[in-house]
């Protein structure tokens, strides 16, 4: 369900399989009519054709064992909400930025899993994508409804199509890993214009960095959160003029386009289960209010 | 009468000169000669709350100033410490006036001279349209107030010198609690503006919602307060109830940050919020939320070059 960058790259994998039928509901009908026509093709870090079902009506596609929900986190209602009847017998996994995917779609479907994915991409044409990093994906259960064994058999399945996931008990760790990380330089970038790398060699703004980073690390332990690494080092090795020096946050691009952003999912989520678990984050309540500050602008200048 | 020079023309520099040239005989320090020249020929036309040319005369020469009583310096707090400068030796007799936002413009004159000194602090506005024409766009006054060597009995005068030439202005006896007041309101609206690209409407304003503007105004605005706590001043005006104020006006006004921000000019950040960060470290005072704003200010300017 949403068949972007991060959709296409699993849909064009999954299809791939003998032993797995995929279906890819996208509201871009050019997309979708591209890729019944030609297929769904993938460029850059690796070349390939794939061959998924594409639909933007959502009644066209029949029970499913499992799906994959990669909208951006504003659209995840919208999408669970026309889909879920296709998963009376199936789960529902996430693999989008931010917080609350999980408890929206746990709202109408019952068996949820988490996931946390890093490959990136972005649609260069219908039907055509272009696969710009190439990186792991974590899932886990949402809860007790979601046995292990089938989460396994989901990641079973994208590894062998060549996307490599593991199945963990308690799949936050990462997801707030990743979370964290984009909290804490996308809006930065957005705020100033500048760029990962430039942001991280200012000193001053790299201490603001850390303030919003320690404020969701907090929030993370309040919850018994155990990080599978320190977004502080993945934030370092991104600044290397060889990773991601360059790079302009997606945040900094959707606010140069006048996009929507995803800074409630992010910062914004940080901040309510802040507040659930009693943590204060005064830092990433400011961002937000500044990143939603710079949406409103649009409309009122 | 009253001999004064205005030091510097922009939209305040020309709100005043031209005003006070009313009452007073007004000459006009301006950093180009073809400036200067324009307003001796052509003298110096106000549109908007008032009406009428001011004839004045006016020089890009420090030497050539007359012996004046009074001198204000009306440039913005980026260019203070060169125009102080140009001015040591000069002005023998006159009190010298500041009138630029944030705080340590006094600090700033003081070192190139030791002329008596006025404190104020001004809330009208104007635009300028060329270098012999400006509109007066908000007719709120200036306030003043002593800082060395002067007394409550100078700031008077030099209000009712304002007053006769036209324009609203209050002496008080100790300017700070008025200063810190604009400087709070000032660190907090002009960098939310420059921020989010919003000028100074009811978004500042608005509190229903944890993640609405106004929470993070007023929580930016409390530390101000603490920090004006901490250096014992006891504010004029609550800058929260500034703030809903003018946003209640009606009128969407385009800070000056927010102006530099978008016109990729370098900014008044470091004597306004640069200004009250550095009294909150000097005093103790955590002030988290204008450290961030400050910060992200400043790597904005950096971002010119990118």
């Amino acid at each position: 369900m949403g068949c972007g960058a991060v959709g296409s790259l699993f849909a064009a994998h999954l299809s791939l399989l003998d032993d797995v039928e995929v279906w890819a509901f996208d509201l871009n009908e050019l997309h979708v009519a591209a890729m019944n026509r030609d297929g769904l093709r993938l460029s850059g870090a690796g070349d390939l054709l794939g061959r998924p079902r594409g639909t933007s009506d959502a009644a066209a596609i029949p029970p499913c064992d499992f799906g994959i929900v990669a909208t951006k986190a504003m659209h995840t209602e919208p999408a669970i909400d026309a889909t879920a009847h296709v998963f009376s017998e199936g789960y529902v996994a996430t693999v989008q930025n931010g917080l609350g995917n999980e408890e929206t779609i746990a709202g109408r479907v019952d068996r949820v899993i988490r996931g946390t994915t890093f490959p990136a991409g972005k649609l260069l044409e219908p039907g055509h994508v272009q696969w710009d990093v190439r990186g792991d994906t974590t899932f886990g259960p949402y809860n007790e409804r979601t046995p292990l064994a089938d989460v396994e058999r989901l990641a079973d399945a994208c590894t062998r199509a060549g996307m490599p996931a593991d199945a963990v008990e308690d799949a936050r760790g990462p997801q707030w890993r990743k979370v964290i990380f984009n909290a804490s330089t996308n809006p930065i970038g957005a705020l100033t214009g500048l760029t990962h790398g430039r942001v991280c060699e200012r000193s001053d703004l790299r201490a603001l960095v850390t303030g919003l980073v320690d404020e969701g690390k907090s929030v993370a332990a309040a919850q018994g959160i155990e990080l599978d690494a320190d977004p502080e080092e993945l934030i370092d090795h991104a600044a290397k003029p060889e990773v991601a020096y360059d790079h302009k946050a997606s945040m900094l691009q959707d606010v140069e386009a006048r996009r929507q952003t995803e800074v409630d999912y992010l910062n914004g989520g940080i901040v309510r289960f802040g507040q659930e678990h009693g943590v204060p984050t005064p830092l990433n309540a400011a961002i937000q209010a500044l990143v939603k500050g710079v949406e409103a602008s649009w409309t009122q200048n | 009468m009253t001999s004064v020079v205005v030091a510097g023309a922009g939209s305040i520099g020309s709100l005043l000169a031209a005003h006070l040239a009313r009452a007073a005989e007004v000459t006009v320090l301006t950093r180009r000669e073809e400036h200067a020249a324009a307003l001796r020929q052509q003298g110096l036309r106000v549109s908007g709350r008032s009406d009428f040319t001011a004839q004045l005369d006016a020089t890009a020469d420090p030497g050539a100033l007359p012996n004046a009583e009074l001198a204000i310096l009306a440039c913005k707090g980026t260019d203070l410490e060169p125009l102080a400068e140009r001015l040591a030796g000069t002005l023998p007799a006159a009190t010298v006036m500041t009138i630029q936002n944030g705080l340590g413009a006094e600090e700033v004159v003081s070192a190139h001279g030791d002329w008596p000194l006025l404190s104020s602090v001004t809330f009208m506005s104007g635009t300028r349209h060329g270098d012999t024409h400006v509109e007066y766009v908000l007719d709120t006054a200036t306030w003043i107030g002593p800082y060395r060597g002067t007394t409550e009995e100078d700031a008077i005068r030099v209000a009712e010198l304002l007053e006769a030439g036209g324009l609203k202005a209050e002496a008080y006896p100790d300017l700070r609690p008025a200063q810190w007041a604009k400087l709070i309101f000032n660190a907090t609206v002009n960098g939310v503006a420059a921020l989010t690209g919003l000028p100074h409407d009811f978004h500042f304003a608005q509190t229903d919602e944890p993640s609405d503007l106004g929470i993070l105004v007023r929580d930016l605005v409390d530390e101000g307060k603490a920090v004006a706590a901490a250096a014992g001043v006891e504010l004029h005006d609550d800058p929260w109830s500034m703030n809903v104020l003018a946003t209640e006006r009606g009128h969407r006004h385009f800070p000056s940050m927010l102006e530099d921000v978008e016109a990729r000019r370098p900014t008044e950040l470091e004597s306004i919020n640069g200004a009250l960060v550095g009294e909150a470290w000097r005093l103790g005072v955590d002030v988290p939320l204008q450290t961030a704003v400050y910060r992200l200010v400043k790597a904005r300017e950096a971002s010119y070059s990118e």
